[in-house]
């Protein structure tokens, strides 16, 4: 039983149309799961199939979905090909979601090496194929040890030794359980030990989503009810950067009006157009449509003018944006102040008065320190752009969920330890460490036993 | 062709694996150098434990005497782990050191077909590479088709103590002096292994006021599956335990360089059991703690030694004296037997196949001791497999191969012969990744089929086994047939075992996944007449079925790289493109399948791809 593999098997952001590609025997079932229209388990083979893919109620994409089952495809294994619109960001959704559904991410090289040994492809092709698979695990490898590099393998290995001497605990109550001098790890004991792996690694994650920050930018915002004071604000940050003011296909699909860079790093404002044009977002698209601007921002401005009164819209929003990164802004300090500041308690509030060009500076300032941006560009992320990376670090998630459960229905500590060690050995995944004789060298160096 | 099979070695490994080809109807001739030293418990009076306790169990699903014998021979047993889960749950019993020995030796003498010798193997008889029989002490020659090795540690062996060695086996019986060197001889490459052995102290000078006691279990216990308990629990006897202090530490730390290990003797080459340090080792290396607990357990009932286990030491005997008097309960104690380290000869384990014949010399087998490992049970566990396997291939027939999620023993003899040793191997459960599957409860369900098919099993106890089997699913489909509905009365009953109550119609099975419902607390509901073991293995499969299926999950995995096999004639120097190190290994090991060439530590997964390609095309291998 193979795993079953997912890759985006076009060139990325160029053409009209992406296909994402999904092989093994689950492929179906799995892409099943995210897909809205027929039931794809039941259609016939060598079908293409109209519907959407969505996570949840979330509609991601309009796509059509090949269905062709083993063994007439190209791997001889059950094969679907999703042909989605082009652009980089649904395409990476689709390939994010077909992972956190079960899938892992194909090696290099490993549909074509899965159609070899299948018996797809000419024996006389053989030699091909092996260079293939050689000159691509090498670059892999290469590639995997440098975007390893420093801090977060060190912060890995870390993680790892910490679930280690978990595990040896635990593994040493069982071999010897009549020493008495030997600490017994309960359910209960184990409970912090597993809440601390699980903060570090959601740690990890937070900062390989800082490194995204750095190769994409910060998506931004501007929100706020008419006349506040948006689009001054906008050309106030943009002119200051002297920024050319384009539209840049970015990493998403979402038109970046205007770039500010702050300390190195890029803030795209994005669907910026609407608000300039009509200065006016929350009257005219409405307040569900600020919301799904609001949904994709990593970064939320949301203005208001001093000189007003809170009203029942705002209310909606800064409840809707209370658990985002964002920031707000009290303009046109310049008039009397009739804006109650007690409702914004706990808030990041930059005050500003955009016309006499007060403020943008403590605005950049509240941002780095949102970001944490002075950190980001002194520490090393390279590896922070490797997908197979997050989305293990992601599935650690999932099976400490799972020893949480297991804690919680007070099942035996050794029944807890399974789901420990798969921790144990995704984390081991990441940084290709799998070498089993670890556990029993820590057992014996842990602790003290013998006859 | 004077016998089929000969086994040389009376150990535990020995008495199984002549049991085996002499129950299989094979004519046997065991070889020992001393009649006495049958069966012999040379080290701890103990038997099973943790993950040795199964394989006992799995000893005895399979056939093999172990079990049975240690039920007639223990004088205390007890279930360990009991408050864990069922999967790391083993049995542990104080074997009586005089009547272990003497009822194997019984069993073995009134067994047809076998014979028992009272001589020294020196050599092989070895013609184009096959073996044919052994030259003993004097010359003489026996001749036989087959021959399993298992001369435990008696291979070359020196006991240290001190400043001292002395070429000697344990209770100093002479050791074999060439039977390693032919082997040698032969192509083998030897590796000279270490253990330690503690004192033995009388037990009328141990003043028990001092120690603390360890009762065995107040329910009854048996090892076979054929047995019913026949003892009385009062007659248990106890074992206690004492530690050591910082004055019984810094003897040791200022006698250090008397200890044959620490420089006593400079010519010590054998590698000591990592889970079995001595007693300087844990001072050394756990110099924060300041104390150790050691362990006092009778030998025998027919006698007064106690065995001080965890004070295993090489010091010599006046400082052995002193160590053991500054413990507190052993001020006056008594030494009836000095510690000791003892070194032998082994014969590195790669060198064997899954079937436990060596690659080199057919018809050869070796287990035991031999092999590497330690300990009463892994030893017995091989010989009984080796012995099967001889007179299966004596037959015609396919080995028995045990997989790593059928049994500990599967799991023991794959970790020999794919990733060798550094140390002598112990078993532990950590060794086993399926040990969900590997428990002490299952290992007939898992096992007895084997054994019957093999022929060490009888129809009796195989029907035995396909009641028990039958009895399980028919209880299953009665709990899961057996609906009930949230009234009144049945939601109050659920409260009133601490229980939440009842939304929808649930099954009987359903509910009993409840941490708090058992299927005694379902009986309210339904008359449930089955034996302990049937309700045992219905609650199992149902409470852990999550941790069951997501071992499965594993297991198909590796499962699936198992039936991937690689020819015998591979020739590891026209594979392209594999790193240096995993060709070696490869070349070494020679695994059957891609998933053992997987397990093979320094043989990574691009070299498996690199491998299978290899194999696809010049052996149309799918």
């Amino acid at each position: 039983m193979e795993d079953t593999i997912a890759a985006i098997s076009t060139a990325l952001g160029v053409g009209a149309i992406s296909i994402i590609r999904v092989s093994g025997n689950e492929a179906i079932p799995i892409v099943n799961k995210i897909f809205k229209g027929k039931n794809l388990e039941k259609v016939p083979s060598h079908t293409i199939n109209y519907g959407h893919i969505v996570n949840g109620e979330k509609v991601i994409d309009e796509v059509l979905v090949s269905v062709m089952r083993a063994p007439k495809t190209f791997t001889s294994e059950d094969t679907v090909e999703i042909n989605c619109h082009g652009g980089i960001a649904p395409t990476n959704k689709i390939l994010e979601l077909l992972l956190s559904n079960g899938c892992r991410l194909a090696d290099p090289g490993e549909f074509t090496k899965r159609a070899f040994l299948n018996g797809r492809i000419d024996l006389i092709e053989a030699e091909g194929v092996m260079d293939l698979i050689n000159s691509k695990t090498e670059q892999a490898r290469n590639l995997a040890i440098n975007q390893l590099s420093g801090k977060v393998s060190s912060l890995i290995r870390n993680l790892r030794q910490e679930i280690i001497e978990i595990l040896a605990n635990i593994e040493v109550n069982i071999d010897y359980p009549e020493y008495e001098d030997i600490e017994e790890l309960t359910n209960q004991k184990l409970v912090p030990k597993i809440e601390k792996v699980k903060e570090e690694i959601k740690k990890i994650i937070k900062e390989s989503e800082n490194g995204k920050i750095i190769k994409e930018g910060i998506k931004t915002v501007i929100v706020g009810r008419p006349n506040v004071g948006k689009s001054s604000i906008l050309n106030k940050l943009i002119n200051e950067e002297k920024a050319i003011v384009t539209e840049i296909e970015g990493t998403t699909r979402d038109i970046v009006e205007g770039s500010v860079n702050i300390n190195g790093i890029i803030l795209n404002i994005i669907d910026t157009a609407g608000i300039r044009k009509t200065e006016d977002i929350v009257e005219k698209i409405g307040v569900s449509k600020s919301l799904e601007l609001i949904d994709k921002a990593d970064l939320i401005l949301y203005v208001l003018n001093n000189n007003q009164k809170l009203t029942d819209d705002d209310r909606v929003i800064l409840e809707k944006i209370k658990n985002k990164n964002h920031i707000i802004i009290i303009n046109k300090i310049d008039l009397e102040n009739k804006l109650d500041i007690k409702e914004l308690e706990n808030r990041q509030i930059v005050y500003m008065s955009a016309i006499n060009n007060e403020g943008i500076d403590d605005l950049k300032q509240k941002i780095k320190e949102i970001f944490n941006l002075e950190k980001i560009m002194t520490s090393d992320f390279t590896y922070l752009t490797n997908a197979r990376s997050i989305s293990l670090l992601k599935q650690c998630l999932k099976v400490i969920k799972e020893i949480e459960d297991g804690i919680n229905q007070n099942n035996s500590i050794d029944m807890i330890e399974i789901d420990i060690k798969r921790v144990w050995s995704l984390l081991g995944e990441i940084i290709g460490e799998t070498y089993d004789e670890e556990l029993i060298d820590q057992i014996f160096k842990q602790f003290c036993l013998g006859k | 062709m004077q016998y089929e099979i000969i086994v040389v070695g009376g150990g535990h490994a020995g008495c199984e694996a002549a049991l085996a080809s002499a129950r299989k109807n094979h004519k046997t001739l065991l070889i020992t150098s001393n009649i006495k030293n049958i069966a012999d418990m040379a080290c701890n009076p103990s038997i099973g434990g943790s993950a040795k306790g199964v394989v006992v169990r799995e000893i005895d699903a399979l056939g093999g005497e172990m079990g049975k014998n240690t039920d007639k021979a223990q004088i205390q047993i007890k279930m360990l782990n009991y408050k864990k889960g069922p999967a790391v749950q083993a049995l542990r019993a104080q074997a009586d050191k005089i009547t272990y020995p003497k009822e194997m030796l019984n069993t073995l003498q009134k067994q047809p077909n076998l014979e028992i010798l009272e001589a020294m193997v020196e050599d092989l008889i070895v013609e184009d590479n096959t073996v044919k029989g052994v030259i003993l002490e004097n010359g003489n020659k026996i001749s036989s088709e087959i021959v399993i090795l298992t001369t435990g540690t008696y291979m070359k062996a020196d006991i240290l103590v001190g400043s001292t060695r002395t070429p000697s086996g344990p209770h100093g019986e002479r050791p074999s002096q060439h039977l390693s060197d032919n082997l040698v001889k032969l192509g083998f490459s030897i590796i000279r292994l270490k253990t330690g052995t503690p004192p033995r102290i009388a037990k009328d000078s141990i003043d028990f006021s001092k120690t603390k006691v360890e009762k065995g279990d107040n329910i009854h216990r048996v090892f076979s599956f054929d047995n019913v308990p026949n003892y009385k629990i009062e007659d248990q006897v106890d074992c206690h335990f004492v530690y050591t202090n910082e004055k019984a530490h810094q003897i040791i730390h200022d006698n250090l360089h008397k200890a044959s290990m620490y420089g006593a003797l400079d010519d010590v080459k054998g590698i000591g059991p990592r889970y079995c340090p001595s007693i300087e080792d844990k001072v050394v290396r756990f110099s924060d703690k300041k104390s150790h607990q050691l362990f006092l357990e009778p030998e025998s009932l027919y006698y007064d030694d106690i065995y001080l286990q965890g004070f295993s030491t090489s010091m010599p005997h006046d400082i052995q004296e002193q160590m053991v008097h500054s413990i507190e309960g052993l001020e006056n104690a008594k030494i009836l037997k000095y510690a000791y380290a003892i070194e032998y000869d082994a014969i590195y384990p790669t060198q064997l196949k899954q079937s436990l014949e060596t690659k080199l010399i057919k018809n050869l087998y070796t287990a035991g001791q031999i092999n590497g490992t330690s300990g009463y049970e892994e030893a017995a566990c091989q010989g009984l497999i080796a012995g099967i396997n001889a007179a299966l291939q004596l037959e015609g027939k396919e080995p028995l191969i045990l997989k790593r999620n059928e049994a500990y023993i599967g799991v023991l003899i794959d970790d020999l012969v794919t990733k060798g040793i550094r140390d002598p191997y112990r078993l532990l459960t950590s060794r086993a990744e399926y040990r969900l599957l590997l428990r002490h409860d299952n290992a007939d369900l898992r096992l007895r089929e084997y054994g019957y098919q093999v022929g060490l099993i009888n129809k009796e106890q195989y029907q035995r086994l396909l009641d028990k089997k039958s009895k399980i699913k028919e209880l299953e489909n009665i709990l899961k047939n057996t609906i009930i509905t949230p009234k009144k009365t049945i939601n109050e009953y659920l409260l009133s075992i601490g229980s939440t109550e009842l939304k929808d119609a649930t099954s009987l099975y359903d509910l009993l996944k409840r941490p708090e419902i058992t299927i005694e607390k379902l009986k309210t509901f339904i008359n449930i007449d089955y034996d302990d073991e049937i309700i045992e293995q219905v609650e199992i499969n149902n409470k852990y079925e999550g941790y069951i299926s997501k071992t499965m999950k594993e297991v198909n995995k590796m499962l699936h790289l198992e039936k991937k096999l690689i020819p015998e004639d591979i020739n590891y120097d026209k594979v392209p493109n594999i790193a240096s190190e995993a060709r070696q290994k490869l070349k070494e090991v020679r695994p059957t399948t891609i998933g053992q060439a997987l397990r093979i530590s320094g043989v990574n997964p691009t070299d498996i791809s690199i491998l299978t390609v290899y194999l696809r095309k010049e052996y149309h291998y799918d």
